[in-house]
Order: C-alpha cells, then sequence, then structure tokens
C-alpha cells in the first residue's frame, strides 16, 4: 500500500515545491540571520576578545588567572574598589530620596506649574556628565564662588564625584519613579479611606508597596550608572580612583590592555548583578496596573501642595544654578581673573588643534546613531516579536538584545579595542572610523530601543499578522501600512533617545574616536584635561544646547506627527 | 486519500509541544458548504486544531487535504480561507473601508471595483455608513461584522472562526449568532468555529466536534451531541447531566439508594449483574412527585427560579452523602406540589432517556 502511494505523492508534491515556500519566511530568515550576525560581531565577539584578554599576558600567552590574582594583589585596586562601591552607595542613596520625593510631587500633589518642574527635572540628562563636573568646578574649586560653602573640605573627591553624579543621574531616577507612581490604582486610596486609615499609614501601606518595584528599579539603575560612569571621577575626582578611572589609565595611560580587561571584568560583575535583579522586577511589576485599575488623581491640599512647591523649586534651582554656572563659565573670558563676557571660549579654531569639527562630528555621530539605530533596532524587535517562525533564533536574538544594558560603556569600548584593533581581524579597517563609533553607539543604547520597540509592537495584537496572510497580504505591506503608521510614536521616541545619548556619551567612544573623528564630548575631556576649562565648560554647552534643540524637534515632529496619522486613536 | 470527496480532510494530525500533546492522531473530514464548531474546554487542542488548518501553526506529523489539495505544510498565505478572531485583529490606522479593501487591491483589483465591493459587503453586514470610521470609533459587534466582512471580501473557499463572540456582550452575541448562520448559509462557506460556549456550538452548527485533552471525544448533529453524549465527558461537558449511583440488582431490577426500580435497558451500556455505576440523566427528564406516589425519595434542599421552570436541588433521602441532584420542575408542578426547601418528593426517571456510564475509578 506504502509503495503504491508514495511515487504519487511525490509527483504531485514536485511541481508545487516553488510553490510551497513562503515569500514572507524568505524575508524574514533573511532579516534574522543579518542581525544575528551583526549581533554576533558587535556584541559577543567584542566581549569575547575582553575575556580572552584578561587571561592573557602582554605577549597574548594563556596564563589563567595570573592577571586576576596580581590584580587583586594590589592594594590600589582595594582602594578603587571600596571607593566605588562607597560612591555607589551614596550616590543612589541620595538621588533615591530626593527623586522620589520630586516625583511623588510631580504625580501626587495639585501644585501650580507642575510642566515647568518636570522640564526642569529632566534637563539634566541633555548634558553630558562632564558638564555638572566643569559646573561645579567654577562653583566650588580652588578659585570657586560658592567655595566657603564646603567649609574648607575639597571638591576633587568623593564630594565633588557624588553631587555631579548626584545631579547627572537624578533624571534617570525620576522618568522611572514618575511612571510608577503615576501608574496606582485609585481604588487602593479610596478603600484605604473607606477603612479610615490616616493619610501618614495610607503612605506607608498603599503608596510605598506600590512604587516599591519602581524604587528598586530606581537604585539599581542609579547605581550602575554611578558605578559605570568615568566623566564625572575623570573631571572633578582629584586623587580619588574609582574602577572606571582606573579602566582608563590603564588602557591610555599605562597601555596595559590586559589590567585594563581584568578591571572591566571586575566592572562587569555589579552591572550584570544590577541587570539580573532588575529584569526580575521587571517581571513582578508587571501584574500590579492593570487595563481596569483606575488612575490616581490627586485632590487639592494646601499644606502638601505648599510643601511639594518649596521642594521642587529647592531642586529646580539647584538644577538651574548648576546649568546657568556652567553657562556662565563658558562666557567668561578668564575664570576667576578676568570676568569680562565674551564668547571667545566658543571660538575653538583658536583653542585646540580640532576646532569645530568635535561638534560636527558629534552631529554627524548621533544623526547616523538615530537613523541606523531606530530602523535596525524597531525591524529587528518587529522580527523578533511578530515573526511566526524560526523560533529559536528569534530567542537568541531577543537574548542578545538585552545584553547591552548589562554591559558598561568602557567596557564595551575596551572590547572594540580588542576585537577591532587586531590586524587579523578582516573588520580591522572599521577601527579609527565614523563607522564603529556609530555601530558602537547603537549597540551600547540598543536594550533601551529594543524594549520601547516591543512595549509598542506588543500593542498590536497577534493575529493582525495572521489575518493579513488570509487575505494574502504580505508581512512586508503589513509591516509598511500597518506597524510602522501604528508604532510611529514609538519610534520617534527611539531616535530621539539614540540621539541625545550618542551626543553625550562619553565612556565607549573614548577607546575608539580617532583625530579624524573625535566627538564633542571627548573634546570637553580633553580641554579640560589641557586646563581649557571655559572651552571645555563651551563645549558643553553646545552639546546640551544641540540636546535640547534635539528633544524640542522631538516633541514638536511628535505633535506634528500625532495630528496627522494617529486619528484612529480617538473615539 | 487526496480522491476523498470531503472538502476539509484531516489524517492522523499530531501536535506536539515538547512532552506535551496538543493533538493526538486527529482524523475528520468536513463536507462542502457545512458548519462545523469544535467545542471543549480550554486546553483541549480545539484552536491548536484551527491553526493546524489555517497554516499559523504546523502539526508534528499527519496531512490536511483542502479541496483535494494537500495544505499540510503551505504556509498561511498560499491557503484558501478567511479568519476572524476574538480579538478582531483589525488594522487599527486604516478606515473600515481601507480594511476591506486592502485585501481585493492586494489582489490586483482595481480601486473603483474594490471600493464597489467594500460597499455591498458593508450593506451586508449592516453597517452603509461607517466606511470612513476607524475600528476605534464603532462598538465591539460592529467591529467583529467589519472582521467577518473582511474575511469574505475575498470570497475564500472556508471561513475561520476563532471563539467570534466571547469578547461581546450577551445580547449583542445572540444577535450577531443569528447574523453569522444566516451569512453562512446564503453564501454556502464551509465554516469552522471554534467555540466553548456550548449554547453557541448548539444553536450555530451543522456538526460539533467535542474535543478534551487532544483527542476527539465525539462528532454529531447538535442533537447527538446532547441526546446521545458518546461518553461520559461529552455528558459532562454539554447540557446539564446528573449522575446518580446505580446498581444493577438482577436482571429484573435496579437500586438507587434504597429504592428498588424496574430495570431499564441503555443504548449504550449493559451493566453486568450486581455492578455498580452511574446512571445519567438530564435534570429536564427527571420529575418529582407528591412522596406516597412511586419513585425514588428524595429531599430538596435548595430552589432556583429559572423563569419558565425550578431548578430544584435534592438530596437522595436515603443516601444524603451521595452527590445533589438537580431536577427541572415546572412551574405548575413546583406549586401543585407546595415544594419548598425541605419537602420530600418522589423522583421519577424517564427511561427511554437515560444512559449509563462505567463508575469512574478513584484511584486516578
Amino acid at each position: 500500500m506504502e509503495s503504491i502511494m508514495e511515487p504519487s505523492q511525490v509527483q504531485t508534491a514536485s511541481p508545487s515545491w516553488l510553490h510551497k515556500i513562503s515569500k514572507d519566511r524568505v524575508i524574514l530568515f533573511a532579516l534574522l540571520s543579518v542581525l544575528f550576525v551583526v549581533m554576533w560581531l558587535f556584541i559577543v565577539m567584542p566581549l569575547w576578545a575582553m575575556l580572552k584578554k584578561s587571561v592573557q599576558n602582554g605577549q597574548g600567552d594563556f596564563v589563567g588567572l595570573a592577571n586576576f590574582s596580581h590584580y587583586f594583589a594590589s592594594a590600589s585596586l582595594w582602594h578603587s574598589l571600596s571607593n566605588t562601591l562607597a560612591l555607589g552607595v551614596l550616590v543612589t542613596g541620595v538621588v533615591g530620596v530626593l527623586a522620589f520625593g520630586y516625583a511623588y510631587a510631580l504625580t501626587r500633589s495639585c501644585m501650580p506649574f507642575k510642566g515647568l518642574f518636570k522640564v526642569l527635572g529632566s534637563a539634566p540628562i541633555l548634558a553630558p556628565s562632564l558638564l555638572p563636573a566643569i559646573s561645579l568646578i567654577f562653583l566650588f574649586g580652588k578659585q570657586g564662588i560658592a567655595k566657603e560653602w564646603l567649609a574648607g573640605e575639597s571638591v576633587y573627591g568623593i564630594i565633588g564625584i557624588s553631587l555631579g553624579l548626584i545631579y547627572w543621574t537624578f533624571p534617570h531616577a525620576l522618568m522611572i519613579l514618575t511612571t510608577s507612581l503615576r501608574t496606582s490604582d485609585a481604588r487602593l486610596y479610596e478603600a484605604a479611606r473607606a477603612l479610615k486609615t490616616s493619610p501618614v499609614k495610607t503612605f506607608f501601606v498603599v503608596t510605598l508597596p506600590a512604587a516599591k518595584y519602581g524604587l528598586i528599579s530606581t537604585l539599581i539603575v542609579v547605581f550602575t550608572l554611578v558605578v559605570c560612569d568615568f566623566g564625572v571621577p575623570k573631571v572633578i575626582g582629584g586623587g580619588y580612583n574609582v574602577l572606571a578611572t582606573d579602566i582608563f589609565k590603564q588602557v591610555v595611560g599605562q597601555q596595559n590592555f590586559a589590567m585594563g580587561a581584568v578591571t572591566s571584568m571586575l566592572l562587569l560583575l555589579p552591572a550584570l548583578l544590577a541587570f539580573v535583579v532588575d529584569r526580575w522586577v521587571q517581571k513582578k511589576q508587571k501584574s500590579l496596573f492593570d487595563t481596569r485599575s483606575v488612575a490616581y488623581q490627586p485632590a487639592p491640599n494646601s499644606v502638601r501642595d505648599g510643601l511639594c512647591f518649596a521642594y521642587c523649586s529647592v531642586i529646580s534651582l539647584a538644577v538651574i544654578g548648576v546649568l546657568a554656572m556652567a553657562v556662565y563659565g563658558s562666557l567668561v573670558t578668564f575664570w576667576p581673573w578676568n570676568t569680562t563676557l565674551t564668547l571667545n571660549n566658543y571660538n575653538f579654531a583658536q583653542i585646540s588643534t580640532y576646532g569645530w569639527s568635535p561638534y560636527w562630528n558629534s552631529l554627524t555621530l548621533a544623526s547616523w546613531t538615530a537613523l541606523l539605530g531606530t530602523g535596525l533596532i524597531f525591524v529587528g524587535a518587529y522580527g523578533v516579536e511578530k515573526g511566526r517562525v524560526y523560533a529559536p533564533l528569534r530567542q537568541l536574538i531577543q537574548m542578545l538584545s538585552v545584553v547591552p544594558m548589562a554591559v558598561p560603556g568602557l567596557v564595551l569600548g575596551l572590547g572594540y579595542i580588542f576585537f577591532f584593533n587586531d590586524a587579523s581581524n578582516p573588520l580591522s579597517f572599521l577601527y579609527g572610523g565614523m563607522t564603529i563609533l556609530v555601530i558602537n553607539t547603537v549597540v551600547h543604547y540598543y536594550t533601551v530601543g529594543h524594549m520601547t520597540a516591543l512595549t509598542a509592537l506588543k500593542q498590536l495584537p497577534t493575529e493582525i499578522e495572521a489575518t493579513a496572510a488570509s487575505v494574502n497580504l504580505p508581512q512586508y505591506k503589513l509591516f509598511i501600512c500597518v506597524t510602522v503608521p501604528v508604532c510611529l510614536p514609538a519610534i520617534l521616541d527611539i531616535a530621539g533617545y539614540l540621539f541625545i545619548n550618542a551626543l553625550t556619551t562619553t565612556s565607549a567612544v573614548v577607546f575608539l574616536y580617532s583625530t579624524d573623528t573625535i566627538p564633542a564630548s571627548v573634546s570637553v575631556l580633553n580641554m579640560d584635561d589641557a586646563g581649557q576649562t571655559g572651552s571645555a565648560a563651551a563645549m558643553a554647552v553646545m552639546i546640551m544646547l544641540s540636546a535640547a534643540a534635539a528633544k524640542m524637534a522631538h516633541m514638536f515632529i511628535g505633535g506634528w506627527l500625532e495630528a496627522r496619522t494617529q486619528a484612529w486613536r480617538k473615539r | 486519500m487526496s480522491m476523498t470527496p470531503s472538502y476539509l480532510q484531516i489524517d492522523n494530525l499530531s501536535k506536539n509541544f515538547g512532552q506535551f500533546s496538543a493533538l493526538k492522531q486527529i482524523s475528520l473530514a468536513i463536507e462542502q458548504g457545512e458548519f462545523i464548531s469544535f467545542l471543549g474546554p480550554s486546553g483541549c487542542g480545539k484552536t491548536t486544531l484551527l491553526r493546524a488548518i489555517a497554516g499559523l501553526d504546523l502539526p508534528s506529523s499527519g496531512a490536511i487535504y483542502q479541496a483535494g489539495q494537500e495544505t499540510t505544510y503551505l504556509p498561511p498565505e498560499k491557503r484558501d480561507f478567511g479568519i476572524v478572531f476574538q480579538s478582531y485583529a483589525l488594522f487599527p490606522n486604516l478606515t473600515v473601508e481601507e480594511n476591506i479593501a486592502i485585501g481585493l487591491k492586494n489582489q490586483g483589483m482595481s480601486n473603483q471595483q474594490a471600493l464597489a465591493q467594500v460597499s455591498k459587503w458593508l450593506d451586508t453586514i449592516g453597517l452603509p455608513t461607517s466606511g470612513q470610521k476607524y475600528p476605534n470609533q464603532l462598538s465591539g459587534g460592529q467591529q467583529q461584522r467589519v472582521a467577518l466582512a473582511r474575511a469574505l471580501a475575498l470570497s475564500p473557499g472556508l471561513l475561520l472562526l476563532d471563539e467570534p463572540l466571547s469578547a461581546l456582550d450577551a445580547k449583542v452575541r445572540t444577535h450577531l449568532r443569528d447574523e453569522i448562520c444566516q451569512l453562512q448559509r446564503k453564501l454556502g462557506i464551509t465554516t469552522i468555529m471554534v467555540t466553548h460556549d456550548q449554547e453557541e456550538a448548539l444553536s450555530m452548527a451543522d456538526r460539533i466536534v467535542v474535543m478534551n485533552h487532544g483527542v476527539i471525544e465525539q462528532v454529531g448533529t447538535p442533537q447527538d451531541i446532547y441526546q446521545q453524549p458518546a461518553s461520559r465527558f461529552v455528558a459532562e461537558f454539554v447540557g446539564s447531566m446528573n449522575f446518580i449511583p446505580t446498581s444493577l440488582v438482577n436482571r429484573q431490577q435496579m437500586r438507587i439508594a434504597e429504592s428498588l426500580f424496574a430495570s431499564m435497558s441503555f443504548e449504550n451500556f449493559s451493566p453486568n449483574t450486581g455492578e455498580q455505576f452511574d446512571l445519567a440523566v438530564r435534570p429536564e427528564n427527571l420529575a418529582l412527585f407528591d412522596s406516597h406516589q412511586a419513585g425514588i425519595p428524595v429531599k430538596v434542599i435548595s430552589m432556583e427560579f429559572q423563569g419558565a421552570f425550578y431548578r430544584v436541588e435534592c438530596l437522595l433521602q436515603f443516601e444524603p452523602l451521595s452527590a445533589a441532584i438537580y431536577v427541572d420542575v415546572p412551574i405548575r408542578s413546583a406549586s401543585q406540589l407546595a415544594l419548598q426547601v425541605g419537602s420530600i418528593c418522589a423522583m421519577q426517571i424517564q427511561t427511554s432517556h437515560a444512559r449509563g456510564y462505567a463508575k469512574l475509578s478513584h484511584a486516578a
């Protein structure tokens, strides 16, 4: 029976072989394969190269854990390590409390000028971390205008680093906390009132637990940022060594790549731990607020609103003060001896051999990062989320997509040196060009963009793809006609995020630039190193202004697009 | 095999997710123009089977033939079907008109032709003026009608409905139920609907496929399924069913609790003498009488008013620890009996509709 049937089946099958191939699947497979190769080359291989380097000596021979034991034997490591942890705990604690109060005022009070406070609270995110550091030198440095405030203590060291990092990480904390406090269920408060619970008790029984995961998430994000940042300690750290500056010194100063790799491995640990905890928190948080919840609306209360207003005013004044000091410092002829206002510090052509080119480099870098990064991230996220087949490949890509979040910028940059600055690597031609800066920056900020894209894509039911297939609509057409228009706000958010971060980042790019591609943030660092603090401030201000302009353009385009393409959202 | 006259033929279809088998050796034939309903509890494999027919999830083994052609591993866009989901899945940023037209235009139809088709379909689904609206501006029932029109506009050979009414409220649901049935009969399109709602399946389908744990328990007309459930599962899942512990005393007599009565024969089951089994009988096939009449003595423990009748919960008077028995009592007989909680009555069984099932082994 079987033998009679087989030939006839083969006959009917062979002419329809082509017919059975799905164009959608071919496209999806090509897309996923390209993405996988890109991720393999630009995420996995550099990290692997770094791992290898950490167990090799200067000649490239395998030495096992010798580097590590050598490293752990040195007293300076323990010093840096304890400094880093102390700094992390201090800044995280202070920022956690400050930002929680600010976010509480923004979401749970009826104080006036909420919109303005929101903008001011998130303004520091537009500047590179170097800007507050420079501004603090103007304020509290040896010639600082307010150095008496420190009562004889030097700002160079843990005080300066903490203040700079508190300033710079504040908006990151504020963003997460505002979201988590805003998504609170009003009915819990009604229940608490019905049970005659006092407002103070309600705060501890309802408000805090609801924001618990947001708070944990905030502390983790801030801790990671603090531990991995090297701009602030570089500028204002003085003799206070932390792991991030150690890496920089070992690699750039001593050319000791093996030790740099070992320190990087160490820096990877807290970041990795924070990442794992954060993933766990994210999973837990999902169920707290759903479509059936009723959003909390604060009622006016003059005492609370007045306190909130006073609190936010103080913080906002500090934010403005630091920004204004940087701007002022950049406009002063020669601090502190000649305080006539001038634009000379902005005349970069006279001050540095690079002239204005770092600024244009940064704009080029940011534009390409936004353009290519957004395309890659969104199409990649679409393939992962909406692909129907190749589940194992999609899962693998999903896993690789979240890896960059756990890798500090310096570590990633170092990995790129090891991998691409290797003559035997056919991709070594990339080294020193703009391309590698763009790729590195896209990879560094990939995860947040990927998550944003996934969230937007998840709002579309999965059945849409199935329905399109049933009316023979190819998936790429569906992608263009439905998915992209629906997700346009999210796509714009990703582009804005990438653009601003590419402008302000110092960490990874500091190892990868060449004289032709030096970005503005690195030139701030170099000018500050060379004692040209005024010009360093000027360049930092330029970065901030560009980021602010980008942010405004983002809001403007966003509003315009919303009016034009999102009409269907209205009921 | 492919010479079979059935429109859709499923042979030994299996689907495994790792260790778990969602479908086990499913075989089924569906005729041209039939309205079939896959009915079962969640996780029974009905949606998996539908998705295999659509090509959205490929089976692990077995074969599917549609209109004489093997389609088992064809991608969905190469198959001939229209599909409607519980979530409507309308393209949110396209108007109702564009939602229906997009498939037509993609097939090479001119703009004008497509729009003419769309307006014809909008008339059919009773939304002639809603073409320019976005899905978000329509009610759930209206959105589902648009989804139906979109699925039917390409005149597919097969219509697949995946719990199409589950997201709608009760009134809209009954209304749309009738509309779908009328449309299906008018177009004569072979239709498969997945549902967990037995009432929907009973009222709409020509034939029902009852599934559980990845196997087909029974295939039959709604009347077959309701009156002659092939398995204990079907009897339990469709409608209400009492399982009364009974034993065959001898060839002439059966016993429930302390009461002996004339032995009855079942179409599906013949107990051995002395065997304990479950007598399956629906509440409407039981009747309550005055306690000194013949019958099994029961005690009323609660009464639920259902409009046309009371659903009365009783316990066997001489075996109060066994499961409660539900009896539907017409309003008139309830008042004649002066039925109230605590009343003792005689219960009689309409033997023609009773079935027997072997006792469940409690070891499992």
